[in-house]
């Protein structure tokens, strides 16, 4: 049992250092081979653990070695699998190993193929490294080995300078993110003096009352590195340019990995966010904001990634309501069925690309419901998910996080109000981006269909979509009892009734064209929201006249070196009387012997002067 | 009368001194700088001090000068050269060197003006030369044989590789 | 032999100009020879200074100090001598001004 453990993190990082070491030299099938298998290993592992767990629901820990001793801070490399770690794990391994399976056919034709391998290896790797830590220290290292694994996959085709410029800005907007949270975990050791997850949620609770200073802010700051990697607004602005990558990288980072993080951060931490009610105030406004905002955001976007990429960032403020409401099973388990429908989506969007010779643009697209069945199936059940139609497994999840909201006390009506607009958009752009590729005009003619290797993850996450909100988790233990409350039935019928009015009003406007933006969108002020929808509400504009352009003035004032300046004046003053004095100098003897008289004579005066 | 004496022979040590350091010619300069000496060592003689007199005639105006005959002699300078420190000798090149001289005369001039005493007359004999010399001050007799073996040791390196070039030439 | 009865500000006098005279001299004249004949201008100055002191009180310490002045004379010159052949022979040229390639 522990070995598996071991096994689950350790077999994709092996294989990525493989692939590193040796990946050029290995023929191309031995490369998926060795990348996809070592993959689907760690999800057999993760299987073979969660048998005798759900028997027991017994948590398991693993020391492997002290990490390092530094006086009294001594943290241990050591593993901690309990409910809501196995619910992370069954993600990562499963929905990562669908991805590797697929992206063995999708990058068949790139030059380094066994590069990428090895970097979604890591990824995988790092990722389960976070949610298996059970030190906040460890989780920290594979919470910066997720960033680094972003940074190099996005930046994969780097030839193309505006890859790097997306990666770095991954790299950089996360690096906001995790800063926050390196002083979080730094005050949290000085407060508390642990930073091992369990004994340090005890720790928490004996030391601090509900609506603590001190808690607040730790929360505060490890929010700050959730915000970060789970592209929640202020820092989501990197996701959308993260899709620079290649589509199944998209797919392993909006399903499976980097953008979980955050949730599961503060999941993993929930005991204390519960003492510290503002912060978890804060979770919830910042989620239904993000989730809003993207979703408005979405309604306009033509690149069929990034629609999808502000789906994410929305699913994922959906998650941090549920997080902010305390529903934390409720926002696992849409963490859960979002990593299947939006790796299926992800995936689908990928097929349509690979057979459309890269073809981005959706208005470009078309018709392609009888052209790519496969695809079109799969893309159908992926926004049916997203949209949360009924029985859908996006269904459930989301309806158990507006049940929640509902619920919660306070403002909890004015949360559950916002979620529903929210999932009324969600519907409707969801559709309008299946009615405008499949349906209509055919536009662009695929000159391919995906093979075996493309289609079986795709039916696999088809069926994980439709049937996923009947898995139950195994989080009971994990997270406190939630009363349950019974809402009443309107509630029931206003939830799952909006989405289908998303669906219907998608369907009146771009297929029965009985209704039509046209005129709205055609006046100025129509123009001047779509305009500030497309841009992403222009926060890069934001963040530039904010941030960057004045760090741009200063590093030019600073290229310079105006301090330097100072001290150069000094040299260039000392360089002038070097000059002087060595002009006097000048090797005559002579000279030298009229100076020593000019002092003679100047000396004899000041004499004759002491003297009268 | 005898003070007219001293007077004179000032007059010809000033004049003798002004003229050999304005000569072009070394070999003439350093003869009006014998003689100049040799003025001195008569005022010396006038002061009652016979025995520097002596020195000063035998060591200054007899070795050291025939020292710097030597070398004037070795150097062979020649009309050339002649003609060079003619062309050195502008006002240009002397004006300011005579102007600080001054300036240093006439602090001293000042100084020495509220001097109002004479010589005693009282004559120096060797003899107390000697003694005291080998008496209190043997010890600055030590220090300035210490002096001269360096400056022998000094001048012998100095001048061989101009001898032994010499030597090879011939 | 008794001395004459001179005004000690005469000779003291005539030591100065002599000294200013060689100071002169060394300072306006570039070759060499003539440099080394002024420093003995202005040394032989210095000792008639010091001999018409010894002669003012009667002691033997002026010319003691003048025997003294002769030894750092001699010294000087020899030395000096030498290095006026090592100017000739390095240089081709007496000129002092040439000789600074110890400048800064």
């Amino acid at each position: 049992m522990a070995t598996a453990l071991v096994l689950i993190p350790l077999l994709p990082m092996l294989s990525a250092a493989l692939l590193m070491i040796f990946g050029r030299r290995l023929p191309q099938q031995l490369v998926a081979i060795i990348g996809a298998g070592a993959v689907a290993l760690s999800a057999l592992c993760v299987l073979s653990i969660a048998q005798p767990f759900l028997a027991t629901h017994q948590a398991l820990q693993v020391q492997l070695w002290s990490w390092m001793q530094i006086g009294d801070f001594s943290p241990n490399f050591s593993f901690y699998v309990d409910g809501l770690t196995l619910v992370m794990m069954s993600i990562i391994t499963g929905v990562g190993f669908l991805i590797h399976l697929y992206s063995t056919e999708f990058m068949q034709q790139d030059d380094s193929f066994s590069r990428y391998f090895a970097y979604l290896n890591l990824f995988i790797a790092a990722m389960l490294i976070l949610v298996m830590a059970d030190n906040l220290l460890l989780l920290y290292l594979g919470w910066e080995g997720v960033g680094l694994c972003s940074y190099l996959l996005v930046g994969f085709w780097y030839r193309d300078p505006a890859n790097g410029a997306a990666a770095r800005k991954a790299f950089i907007v996360t690096r906001v993110g995790d800063t926050a949270m390196a002083l979080g975990l730094l005050l949290l050791y000085t407060e508390l003096g642990t930073l091992e997850i369990q004994p340090l949620m005890t720790a928490a609770n004996i030391h601090w009352v509900e609506g603590d200073g001190l808690a607040i802010v730790a929360t505060a700051l490890l929010l700050g590195g959730a915000l970060g990697k789970s592209a929640q607004i202020p820092l989501h602005t990197w996701l959308p340019d993260a899709m620079a990558g290649p589509t199944p990288v998209s797919a392993l980072i909006h399903a499976a990995t980097m953008v979980t993080a955050g949730v599961y951060l503060i999941a993993r931490t929930h005991e204390l966010f519960l003492l510290a009610p503002p912060t978890l105030i804060a979770v919830a406004l910042i989620g239904l904001l993000t989730a809003l905002m993207a979703a408005f955001s979405a309604l306009v976007q033509q690149d069929i990634k990034r629609i999808l990429a502000y789906s994410t960032i929305s699913q994922i403020g959906y998650m941090f309501l549920g997080l902010g409401v305390g529903a934390w099973g409720a926002s696992v388990f849409h963490l859960m069925t979002h990593a299947f429908f939006k790796a299926l989506l992800f995936l689908a969007a990928g097929a349509v690309i690979h057979c459309l010779h890269h073809e981005h643009n959706i208005f470009r697209m078309g018709g392609l419901r009888t052209r790519l069945p496969v695809v079109f199936w799969s893309f159908l059940i992926g926004a049916a998910a997203l949209a949360a139609l009924p029985l859908t497994s996006g269904f459930f999840s989301k309806d158990a996080i507006l049940l929640a909201a509902w619920q919660a006390p306070g403002i909890g009506p004015l949360l559950w109000l916002g979620g529903l607009l929210g999932a009324l958009l969600t519907a409707f752009y969801s559709f309008r981006l299946v009615f405008i590729v499949f349906f209509g005009e055919l536009q662009t003619s695929p000159d391919k269909q995906p093979g075996w290797r493309m289609a079986l993850p795709l039916a696999l996450l088809c069926l994980l979509s439709l049937a996923g909100g009947w898995i139950g988790i195994p989080v009971r233990e994990v997270f406190p009892p939630q009363e349950e409350q019974h809402a009443g039935f309107l509630v029931h019928v206003i939830s799952i009734g909006i989405p289908l009015l998303g669906v219907w009003l998608a369907y009146a406007v771009y297929i029965s064209k009985q209704i039509s933006f046209q005129d709205a969108a055609a006046s100025p002020r129509g123009r001047r929201w779509s305009q500030l929808w497309l841009a992403g509400w222009r926060f890069d504009d934001f963040y530039s006249w904010l941030l960057v352009r004045p760090y741009q003035t200063i590093a030019r004032f600073l290229r310079n070196e105006p301090v330097d300046r100072f001290y150069d004046f000094i040299a260039a003053i000392s360089l002038q009387f070097n000059h002087l004095l060595s002009n006097l100098q000048n090797g005559r003897l002579r000279w030298y012997a009229t100076s020593m008289i000019m002092g003679l004579i100047l000396m004899l005066i000041l004499g004759m002067e002491g003297a009268t | 009368m005898m003070e007219v004496l001293f007077y004179i022979a000032a007059f010809i040590a000033l004049a003798a001194t002004v003229l050999a350091l304005t000569r072009s010619n070394a070999a003439h300069a350093l003869i009006f700088l014998i003689v100049s000496l040799l003025a001195v060592a008569v005022i010396f003689f006038l002061l009652g001090a016979p025995f520097a007199a002596a020195l000063e005639i035998v060591i200054y105006a007899g070795a050291i000068m025939v020292l710097f005959v030597f070398v004037i002699m070795m150097l062979n300078l020649g009309e050339a050269g002649e003609q060079r420190e003619k062309q050195w000798l502008q006002p240009r090149s002397w004006l300011l060197p005579a102007l600080l001289a001054l300036i240093l005369l006439v602090e001293m001039v000042t100084i020495l003006a509220t001097i109002d005493t004479q010589t005693s007359g009282i004559g120096v004999s060797p003899k107390e030369v000697g003694l005291q010399l080998f008496g209190p001050y043997v010890l600055a007799v030590e220090i300035a044989s210490m002096l001269l073996l360096a400056a022998l040791v000094g001048a012998y390196h100095l001048g061989r590789g101009f001898i032994d070039r010499s030597k090879g030439k011939r | 032999m008794a001395g004459l009865q001179i005004p000690l500000d005469h000779v003291l006098l005539l030591a100065t100009l002599l000294f200013a005279c060689g100071l002169a001299g060394l300072m306006s004249r570039r070759n060499i020879i003539f440099m080394l004949l002024s420093l003995e201008v202005m040394l032989n100055a210095a000792a008639l200074a010091f001999v018409a002191a010894g002669a003012h009180w009667g002691q033997a310490d002026g010319q003691v100090i003048f025997m003294l002045i002769l030894a750092v004379a001699a010294a000087e010159v020899s030395v000096g001598l030498g290095l006026v052949l090592q100017v000739q022979r390095r240089l081709k040229s007496l000129d002092m001004d040439g000789a600074d390639r110890m400048r800064g």
